[in-house]
């Protein structure tokens, strides 16, 4: 291997680079080019994602104040802490709220508008333009209109008390706070989720409608029997998605929705990733939110994991 | 042959993740060396010349964005590097919001301010973390500061040295509308003055429709806003209560009844009463402002926003309505000196310092920012005192009361929590009362076992 290296190292070197050069064909060299040019954002990914990644776990370890020069290494006290902390334990369970309703709602009515709009020929544009509209709008001003919309007196107070509904406390309870906020969300996601299921509608051979109708099918049998598995990939892939932006995007829609701007009432649209924002940046324990870190790291790791192997069933016709 | 191409892939591939690291390398130390040249031409002229002529010393001044503190500083540093022409400051100002994150994220990198202008409640933390260092005290005597600064200042003071020194302060005071007093029968120019009067004014100037929604609130309430520090630096006092231990390592709210009575008070407001509700017109500020709620309790800052944006109706302000003694809350940003800063960048930053707590800035702070004067003979001139805006703040200056935070945001998330186990899980203001003490001790015990 050495000696090869060598050899080959020599080889731009050496007085006749005719021969040599006759060696790297054509295509040889585009894929010498194509590889180089993959190595750049693979370097670009180590050094600015991957290494501190790994320093996160390196911190999780350790109790460090951010303003501190000092890191003292701790063993497993931050992630004891953290067991032992009930905001955290709440954020993990709001966080699953937010994927169960949030995932399976967002799938659930992307899928329905997608076959809906499938079943149109008129104004099919108009429609889709309507319903992904929301996904391009920014985050933080769909969560003001939102919250306005939600306001003790605000316009659905204001309706709910016409057809004389009590007035609701909305995003002022900690018992409705985090549904809304999960409505909003799925309300604004709706528009991406359309234009995966109407693709993954498309890739459906006609025939085995066709087929299924032959033998005598109804419509919902075509849907369970042929749309749903045939749909399998483009709805794992969708939830996948759909969970880890449940996870990650939240944070946008809590702090600008939110009574406090941190989760309130009383913690209860509190997710990880607020929580983990609050211990670093509020408290500056940065021991304590890598902790928190890489336990959301293992949790998306094993949701993805689960649905990949249990979701992500072959059907074959 | 394919053996051969190979080979020659992987070495290509070697080489040029070789050439790519070199080309970071080198990168990296240019930019290092960039940066490096910034700050070393920087240290180096000022250490070269502090050496050699002790010419030009360059110091930088970090403080958060408020548009009219940086155009007066800026101004300022212009006056100062006039009277003072060896010494150079270069003014930085990050959002509020990514202030402390911004600090924190140039301390592993080894940069950052000499002089830097801080909230008085981080101080604490940030004199724990070894990021500051004390006052000199040939410069700043500390019999000259107590004799000559309002007494809140002592929050800055730790470990029997002050920190940090500001240049103007806050109150509280109540911010009411003239012409909504006046629809409710209500003299416009004589405010509620103790807590009972407070309650019934608020009381006749609450509305509310045909399905008993509030229209009008009588009082903004927000205790996400200044409502936990007007509970805690101010209503607790009125009655009679306590704050803090004198080695500020005991939380007294619970020592007499006056603890409980201030907080029932405040949250009769929302609840016995009825003329307040959280989040009414989203929260105090624009409710106020927007004329939906009558009174405020808002602090001296707010001032210039009102002004500003010049709402179309009559306001004024009153000092906070009292109960058994007059009390009120004030926090205040002051500038410290960061650790690593001695010989002559030292110097002239003490110099600097020295500047920002002239009684002539003072004045000047008050006229463009509205920040109150943080020494008493400043504050205390006729001229202010009968101002019709900022009287009320300045006489309440002498009895204000500035909490010493050991964490300023978790402190305000417990009151904020106590409040809501009241209004939305019904628990009795008693129990929330005592969880909210035994809360709070638990940071304050945190933090002295940390030290």
């Amino acid at each position: 291997m050495a000696e090869t290296t060598t050899t080959t190292t020599s080889q731009p070197l050496k007085p006749k680079p005719k021969k040599r050069k006759s060696r790297l064909t054509l295509k040889q060299s585009k894929y010498l080019f194509v590889y180089s040019c993959l190595l750049l954002p693979l370097i670009f990914y180590i050094t600015i994602r991957f290494y501190p990644t790994l320093y996160t776990f390196n911190i999780g370890f350790r109790e460090w104040n951010i303003l501190s020069p000092e890191k003292p290494f701790v063993g497993m006290e931050n992630y004891v802490a953290l067991a032992q902390d009930p905001v955290f334990r709440k954020s993990l369970w709001n966080t699953l709220i937010f994927i169960v309703f949030g995932v399976s709602g967002q799938v659930v009515i992307g899928l329905a508008i997608a076959l809906l709009l499938q079943r149109i020929n008129k104004f099919v544009g108009v429609f889709r333009v309507i319903y992904f509209i929301p996904y391009v709008t920014s985050i933080v001003a769909v969560s003001w209109v939102f919250r306005w919309l939600f306001m003790n007196n605000g316009i659905i107070n204001e309706f709910l008390v016409n057809i004389g509904i009590p007035p609701q406390l909305f995003l002022n309870s900690p018992d409705q706070a985090i549904y809304i906020i999960i409505g909003t969300m799925v309300w604004q996601a709706l528009g991406f989720q359309m234009v995966i299921f109407l693709a993954g509608l498309e890739n459906i051979p006609k025939m085995f409608y066709e087929a299924a109708e032959v033998d005598g099918a109804n419509s919902w049998h075509k849907f369970k029997s042929v749309t749903l598995p045939l749909l399998n990939p483009t709805i794992v892939f969708s939830v996948v998605i759909g969970s880890i932006n449940f996870i990650q995007v939240s944070f946008t829609q809590v702090v600008n929705m939110s009574v406090n701007a941190a989760g309130g009432p009383l913690h209860s649209t509190i997710t990880i990733v607020v929580y983990i924002y609050q211990l670093a940046f509020r408290q500056y324990s940065m021991g304590l939110a890598s902790a928190a870190t890489v336990i959301l790291f293992l949790i998306v790791l094993a949701i993805t994991i689960f649905q990949m192997k249990v979701l992500s069933r072959k059907f074959d016709y | 042959m394919k053996k051969r191409f190979l080979h020659v892939l992987v070495l290509a591939l070697i080489l040029l993740l070789a050439a790519c690291g070199g080309d970071s390398d080198t990168g990296g130390d240019s930019g290092t060396s960039d940066n490096g040249g910034d700050s070393s031409s920087g240290e180096g002229t000022s250490d070269g010349e502090s050496a050699g002529e002790g010419e030009i010393v360059e110091i930088e001044y970090w403080q958060y964005h408020f548009d009219s503190k940086v155009k007066l500083i800026d101004e300022l540093i212009e006056e100062f590097e006039e009277a003072n022409p060896g010494i150079k400051v270069k003014h930085t100002t990050f959002p509020y919001d990514q202030y402390n994150e911004r600090v924190a994220a140039q301390v592993p990198a080894g940069r950052g301010p000499d002089v830097i202008n801080l909230f008085y409640g981080w101080v604490p933390r940030y004199v724990d973390s070894g990021y500051l260092q004390p006052l000199p005290q040939d410069a700043f005597p500390h019999d000259e500061i107590e004799s000559e600064f309002f007494p809140m200042v002592e929050a800055v003071k730790l470990d029997g040295e002050y920190w940090t020194i500001p240049t103007a302060v806050r109150t509280l005071a109540l911010f009411y509308n003239k012409d909504l007093f006046a629809e409710a029968g209500l003299d416009p120019d004589s405010p509620p003055t103790t807590w009972d009067e407070l309650v019934e004014y608020s009381i006749a100037l609450t509305k509310r429709d045909n399905n008993n929604r509030l229209q009008q609130a009588g009082m903004a309430w927000e205790p996400s806003q200044q409502g936990h520090h007007w509970f805690r630096d101010a209503l607790l006092y009125q009655a009679g209560g306590q704050g803090l231990s004198d080695d500020r390592k005991t939380i007294l709210w619970d020592s007499t009844p006056a603890g409980l009575e201030a907080f029932k008070y405040w949250l009769d407001f929302p609840t016995t009463h009825g003329v307040a509700e959280r989040d009414f017109y989203t929260d105090d500020v624009t409710a106020f402002r927007t004329g939906h709620a009558a009174m405020n309790v808002d602090g001296s800052f707010r001032i210039g926003t009102l002004q500003n944006d010049a709402p179309n109706f009559e306001w004024a302000t009153a000092p906070l309505p009292m109960k058994d003694h007059r009390s009120t809350q004030s926090s205040f940003w002051s500038n410290g000196i960061t650790s690593g800063v001695e010989g002559a960048k030292l110097d002239a930053a003490v110099k600097f310092l020295q500047f920002l707590t002239t009684d002539e800035v003072m004045e000047r702070w008050l006229d463009e920012i509205g920040e109150l004067p943080a020494k008493e003979s400043v504050a205390l001139q006729d001229k202010y005192l009968n101002h019709e805006i900022y009287g009320a703040f300045m006489e309440q200056l002498p009895y204000a009361n500035a909490h010493f935070f050991v964490d300023e945001s978790q402190e305000r998330d417990l009151v904020i929590q106590a409040v809501d186990r009241v209004l939305l899980q019904n628990v009795s203001p008693e129990e929330a009362f005592e969880e909210l003490v035994e809360e709070t001790q638990k940071l304050f015990d945190n933090y002295w076992a940390n030290r």
